[in-house]
């Protein structure tokens, strides 16, 4: 690995003062050294976040804000947030438009988030077709802009871990590495497909900017709207007949947290320049869910399914799509070890209690489970009290997670 | 290096001595005494001659699992066992209605597997097939080993029996993890049960993962090629795939462990294939069978085999420089042994089989 000398300035780089001075390291260790030079210096940072009229990127708007080393936050979306964003200047652009390009010399940025990459539409509404215009026109619009602004260090993009799709004959858990069996036909999964690609294009034109693919597994939360809590928002789940998909979640905290990693320099001894997996530790398999959540399952044929889906995205209560319908059949399990050793990143949340939090904020479905628990006290109890006592007794003994979400 | 050792057969077991009793042994020479059926509802009755016994009681799993406290219930045994199963059927059942169980990575539910899966597969284990387990304590107790076997009998219970065999016979009551075809995990329902049971797809990635958490993997290199082979093919072993295993064991570092088994060639024989059927639904192939599928659905009840699995002396792979696992010439010198490992002890066993059915 050869690359330009720590601390040598990339030449052909003007613009404001503030900036200017800035290194442009092109590897490993340059990234490494220029991080602590760069504190040294403590020159503010101007983060450019897209998307921001979802909850989710207004949280980390807000949460940007609060960082010292954050000089000020350019907060980005085609349409007026409804939430506030802490005292982020707001600029109403649509990143589909060339625009864009302009926003980003003004303010000068140096950071740019992108997290205008999502599956649902948004909030202003607009159907499949916009999501998959801001998704991927977007992109390439906000990528080009940022290939043209010399300013600009750091690119941080959300993906998902869509990319790797689901069919059976993949391997139980992804690596980054992992190459996808088949292209995802359409859908969500191949506009991350084409981001990416067009962010590997962006990476290989720009290698003086660090640039962090971020692969979410599916992100719960108290406000998430993605597919898969619509999903869980359903009365009754169905699912496909005769498989139980294994499923990964990361708590919306924890997304914060490493977007907040990914878009400030490197801590000593990691680096959070590449591609990521990032997921809550563990597994839940969908029966598992439905259980925790006390919502019974509907088992249908897989065509039935195609056409359960098809009527709920028609009614709009629930984007059922065949990527969806893929993972609630083969399920998704990636591999987090380079998330924490080379990312550094370590999630407060594992997998289940991602999903006990969701199970909170959701309230109880029709078979809750507490109640389901208590009937089966009932049972033991009948039995009489020395029965009743040692399932108790044995209930605490294995089950760690069984006492908290059966209450 | 390529020849087969040959293996010293079992030292504690008289040869042919009492196969039905003598097998499921307790190792303190306890009584033999007749398998408790099935946990259940109704174990109450049916437990309770084995009640005053309790040293005897830890080897036994299928009590030991539904206890609900793993293998050690000495302790607690002494005041009505009834009380104990009740309660520990009914903790399963809290634990399973609330979702508080846990999966790992490959989906595979040990409570599950211990308690219902294995349940329903150890009648056929020991009454239909009358497995007879031999070296068992050749797979170590702990750390990874990868168990190479041969594969026989048009549907794949030679795995499921391996798996049957590790659990219940080794002392360390280790999982046995199955790589399988990818046609499993396309089938509902298989696909399901499969990788709650802990198997997964057989590809190098999902093995070496197993391998490196110090799992035992199973793995049988003939496949398709094994299983769908003719009746009149049977016990000749197939080309062992193209010897994947052996690189994904020298990786890890682990023991291989050579497996026979002898039975489970003859529940189907299968005396053609139906190549256009077979096709057309997607299989690799479409038995048929004196009685299958003539017979419809009684057809395919497999035949009544006396079966013996034997597993080899382990083969140390720990010895290799990490670059051999790239050297071609090595691997086809390994997979050989395996192989001839495999089928010389197959060729023992047949030797000492009385008959086909008992």
């Amino acid at each position: 690995m050869s690359g330009p000398v720590p601390g040598t300035p990339v030449p052909d780089v003007p613009g404001p003062a503030d900036v200017a001075e800035q290194h442009r390291p092109a590897t490993v260790a340059a990234t490494r050294v220029a991080g602590t030079e760069r504190k040294a210096l403590n020159v503010g940072r101007v983060v450019l976040v897209t998307g921001v009229a979802r909850q989710l990127a207004g949280r980390f708007v807000r949460r940007v804000m609060r960082d010292p080393g954050v000089d000020r936050v350019v907060a980005v979306d085609a349409v007026t947030p409804e939430h506030p964003l802490g005292g982020a200047a707001f600029v109403r652009a649509d990143i589909r438009q060339p625009a864009i390009g302009r926003v980003l010399a003004e303010h000068g940025v140096d950071t740019v988030v992108h997290m205008d990459v999502s599956a649902t539409p948004p909030a202003g509404g607009g159907g499949r077709t916009a999501v998959k215009e801001t998704n991927v026109i977007g992109t390439m619009q906000l990528l080009g802009a940022c290939q043209k602004c010399p300013t600009v260090s750091r690119v941080v993009v959300r993906s998902s871990t869509g990319v790797y799709g689901s069919a059976p004959r993949d391997p139980a858990v992804f690596t980054e590495t992992t190459p996808p069996k088949s292209l995802p036909s359409g859908g969500f999964a191949k506009d991350v497909a084409e981001v990416e690609g067009y962010v590997r294009g962006f990476a290989r034109r720009r290698p003086d900017v660090a640039v962090c693919v971020l692969r979410f597994a599916n992100i719960l939360g108290p406000d998430a709207d993605s597919p898969l809590a619509q999903y869980f928002s359903l009365p009754v789940l169905p699912t496909v007949l005769g498989y139980d998909p294994r499923l990964q979640f990361v708590h919306e905290d924890d997304v914060l947290d490493v977007l907040g990693i990914a878009s400030s320099e490197p801590r000593r001894g990691t680096l959070n320049s590449g591609t990521f997996n990032i997921a809550g530790d563990g597994v839940l398999t969908l029966s598992q869910c439905a259980r925790r959540l006390g919502r019974p399952t509907l088992p249908l044929l897989p065509p039935a399914v195609t056409w359960a889906g098809t009527a709920l995205r028609t009614l709009g209560v629930s984007d059922f799509s065949p990527e969806q319908i893929r993972l609630l059949t083969h399920g998704r399990v990636v591999s987090t070890v380079q998330m924490r050793e080379t990312l550094g990143f370590d999630p407060t949340h594992t997998t289940a209690e991602t999903f006990a939090d969701f199970v909170r904020h959701r309230g109880p479905g029709l078979l809750p489970p507490a109640a389901l628990a208590a009937a089966v006290d009932g049972v033991a109890a009948r039995f009489g009290d020395g029965v009743a006592a040692r399932t108790a007794r044995t209930v605490k003994r294995r089950g760690t997670a069984g006492t908290r979400s059966a209450g | 290096m390529a020849d087969a050792k040959v293996i010293p057969f079992d030292e504690d077991r008289p040869r042919g001595g009492a196969p039905r009793t003598g097998r499921r042994k307790a190792p303190q020479g306890a009584p033999a005494r007749p398998v408790t059926p099935l946990p259940g509802p109704a174990g109450p009755a049916a437990a309770e001659p084995s009640g005053p016994r309790p040293g005897t009681r830890a080897p036994d799993p299928p009590e030991a699992g539904w206890s609900g406290d793993g293998r050690g219930p000495a302790s607690e045994a002494g005041d009505g066992g009834w009380e104990r199963r009740i309660a520990g059927g009914l903790a399963f059942l809290r634990r399973r209605v609330t979702g508080a169980y846990e999966v790992d990575e490959f989906g595979f539910d040990e409570e599950l597997t211990d308690q219902v899966l294995m349940s329903l597969l150890r009648p056929l284990f020991e009454k239909y097939f009358r497995v007879e387990v031999r070296g068992v304590e050749n797979i170590p107790a702990e750390g990874g080993a990868l168990v190479v076997a041969n594969h026989s009998g048009t549907l794949p219970l030679d795995g499921l029996m391996m798996q049957v065999a590790v659990h219940d016979h080794h002392p360390a009551g280790r999982h046995l993890r199955l790589l399988a075809a990818d046609l499993v995990f396309m089938l509902p329902v298989v696909s399901e049960l499969a990788r709650k049971a802990g198997h997964t797809l057989a590809c190098a990635e999902d093995a070496e993962r197993l391998l490196e958490r110090g799992e035992v993997v199973g793995v049988m290199p003939e496949g398709f090629k094994g299983i769908g082979k003719p009746f009149g093919e049977r016990y000749k072993l197939q080309r062992f795939g193209r010897g994947g295993f052996v690189s994904t064991a020298l990786r890890a570092g682990v023991p291989i462990v050579p497996c026979s088994i002898v039975g489970a060639e003859e529940i189907y024989p299968m005396v053609g294939n139906a190549k256009t059927l077979a096709r057309l639904l997607g299989f690799p192939y479409f038995p048929i069978t004196p009685t299958f599928p003539w017979l419809g659905p009684l057809g395919a009840l497999p035949l009544p085999t006396k079966w013996t699995i034997q597993f080899g002396e382990p083969i140390p792979t720990d010895g290799y420089a990490p670059e051999a696992a790239e050297d071609p010439m090595l691997m086809f010198n390994l997979t050989d042994q395996v192989r001839e490992q495999i089928q010389h002890t197959l060729y023992k066993l047949l030797v000492r089989r009385r008959s086909v059915f008992f």
